[in-house]
């Protein structure tokens, strides 16, 4: 086994980019919330798979490494040390048998990213590595990490010293999470549910992340939003991002570990290349939606591509 | 066919505003299209009730094109005439230690078990949908008569294989889960099984019929599942008119 936990963190779980193709048998997605940090972090250490990898939200716990390895850590600044060293952010770090790597609280952000060359080695279930925890499957026993789990990585030893020579002057630039997050929705796909007035109130409110918040979905608090004649829906399918109006007029956002389907009204849906930055947010925090067109994010999706 | 935008990367088409046979076989008609022309772009397909949802790659497709692929089908195939259904015939063995809610059944119906039994296991129930846990089916078709409220308090945990009905609905819990589900008996089979080739035992648009088994019958099946021995009888019949 190459790293052990030797403290665990808040919720530290593995995931990839997620379980996708079964969603029409009820099994959720699961997978990183922020895309663009786990990329990153992959990237810094030089995997291109679509590998593993840990997630760590709010305070990212200690671990040891028994073999060489390559480790980056993305995402949410959790001042990460190697043996009690500032090791900084967004680049390669090379990790000597024996050394510890510790994520302290999150100074800025909420999940950190925590990638290692050749990626986290579970067994793939159903095409994924990613842990449902609802299903306790894949992942590290299908649950956050504890204290004494240990598991290798893909590629350690020597192999490690050199995939570092590699990408040793990779880096990325720091990432600031800053508070109100303004992030771009696509409107409906129920939004003739609401009144005018009460669309209004959802483009133009601040909303509070709520401290129930979790994986599966933000729950946001502040001004409810007004609905025609109730939100109830015949269930359907439900996107990475959709905002759903339950009863009580305030909207949650769902995420990584959302339901395949649901029963309520949707009124917008995040723009999936602003995701990365509205998982970022803590319990705290303040939403705001700014609507444009789906052509616009068609065009804001190509130029990424670019 | 309504095309609504579900974020940047998925599509909802819908086919109507109700829970129907007539509005779900569109659904499952277009699913299927989509399947058979491998329509570029497309990711991932979620058929519900009366809606599908499409997942797309934007790098790949873009709405527009998706709507006009779909708008461009003309029949669509919505008449299923000629086609098949796919029936799986699931054991149940009713009552015994699985039936908790039977005689609460009988109470409230005023049928006794037996007819209850029986009116459960002579239809051929389609699976509209799947959704809530792996492997959790949304059946259509249950007998008015035997329609029975969910239980005021859920149960904290109900085992897996247990075959409930919840209102107007039935079905088979795939998992250990809480539950409000009114049970009235169990299968040996595993609707999930994450260790078997085909986790997911059924797909949305088949069909169940539940099959009357004895106690012994279950054990005995359930030995042959462990095993690896035992298979789910399908049939194919001719879908009818709807």
């Amino acid at each position: 086994m190459s790293v052990k936990v030797i403290i665990p963190g808040a919720l530290t779980t593995v995931q990839d980019a997620g379980r996708y193709g079964y969603q029409s048998s009820g099994i959720q997605t699961s997978g990183v919330m922020d895309h663009k940090a786990y990329e990153e972090a992959n990237a810094l250490v030089g995997n291109t798979g679509g590998e593993a990898v840990l997630e760590a939200t709010l305070f990212g716990g200690m671990m040891e490494v028994t073999a060489d390895t390559v480790a980056a850590v993305t995402g949410a600044d959790m001042e990460p040390k190697v043996n009690n060293v500032p090791c900084g952010m967004n680049r390669p770090v090379l990790l000597r048998a024996g050394d510890t790597l510790s994520l302290d609280m999150a100074k800025s952000g909420c999940r950190s990213y925590i990638a290692f060359a050749g990626g986290v080695d579970v067994p793939v279930v159903l095409g994924s590595r990613s842990t449902n925890m609802k299903c306790r499957m894949g992942g590290y026993e299908g649950r956050p990490l504890q204290t004494g789990d240990a598991f290798e990585t893909g590629l350690w030893g020597e192999e490690a010293a050199e995939r570092y020579e590699e990408v040793r002057d990779r880096s990325f630039p720091a990432e600031v999470y800053t508070s109100p997050i303004e992030v771009r929705v696509i409107e409906g796909p129920q939004a003739e549910y609401f009144t005018e007035k009460g669309k209004e109130t959802f483009y133009s409110a601040r909303y509070t992340i709520s401290d129930q918040s979790d994986r599966m979905g933000y729950r946001l608090e502040g001004e409810a939003i007004e609905s025609v004649d109730g939100t109830d829906i015949i269930s359907d399918g439900i996107a990475f991002g959709a905002v759903q109006v339950p009863a009580s007029g305030r909207p949650i956002v769902l995420l990584a570990d959302r339901q395949t389907t649901g029963g309520y009204a949707k009124i917008a849906t995040v723009c999936s290349f602003d995701i990365p930055r509205l998982v970022q947010g803590k319990p705290g925090d303040t939403v705001c939606f700014r609507r444009i067109s789906l052509e616009e994010a068609q065009r804001i999706n190509e130029n990424n591509r670019k | 066919m309504k095309f609504m935008p579900s974020g940047d990367r998925a599509m909802v088409v819908e086919f109507g505003n109700e829970i129907s046979t007539g509005v779900n076989n569109q659904v499952h008609a277009l699913a299927e299209r989509i399947k058979r022309e491998q329509v570029p772009g497309v990711l991932e397909l979620v058929p519900t009730f009366r809606s599908l949802m499409v997942y797309y790659d934007p790098w790949q497709t873009s709405y527009p094109k998706l709507r006009d692929t779909f708008l461009g089908s003309g029949g669509l195939g919505e008449s299923a005439g000629g086609r098949k259904r796919r029936i799986l015939k699931i054991p149940c063995c009713y009552g015994a230690r699985f039936g908790l809610d039977l005689a609460d059944m009988e109470k409230h119906t005023g049928l006794d078990r037996d007819e209850i039994i029986t009116i459960h296991s002579s239809v051929d129930y389609k699976i509209y949908m799947m959704g809530f846990l792996p492997g959790f089916v949304y059946l259509g078709g249950l007998n008015k008569r035997i329609e029975m409220p969910r239980l005021k308090t859920p149960r904290v945990k109900i085992q897996p294989g247990a075959v409930g009905i919840g209102g107007s609905q039935t079905g088979v819990y795939p998992m250990a889960s809480p539950g409000g589900w009114r049970l009235m008996g169990g299968t040996p089979v595993d609707f999930y099984d994450p260790d078997r080739e085909e986790p997911i035992l059924c797909k949305a648009g088949e069909y169940i019929r539940f099959v009357p088994i004895t106690i012994d019958d279950y054990y005995d099946i359930r030995r042959m599942i462990v095993k690896g021995t035992y298979k789910v009888e399908t049939v194919e019949e001719d879908e009818t008119c709807l």
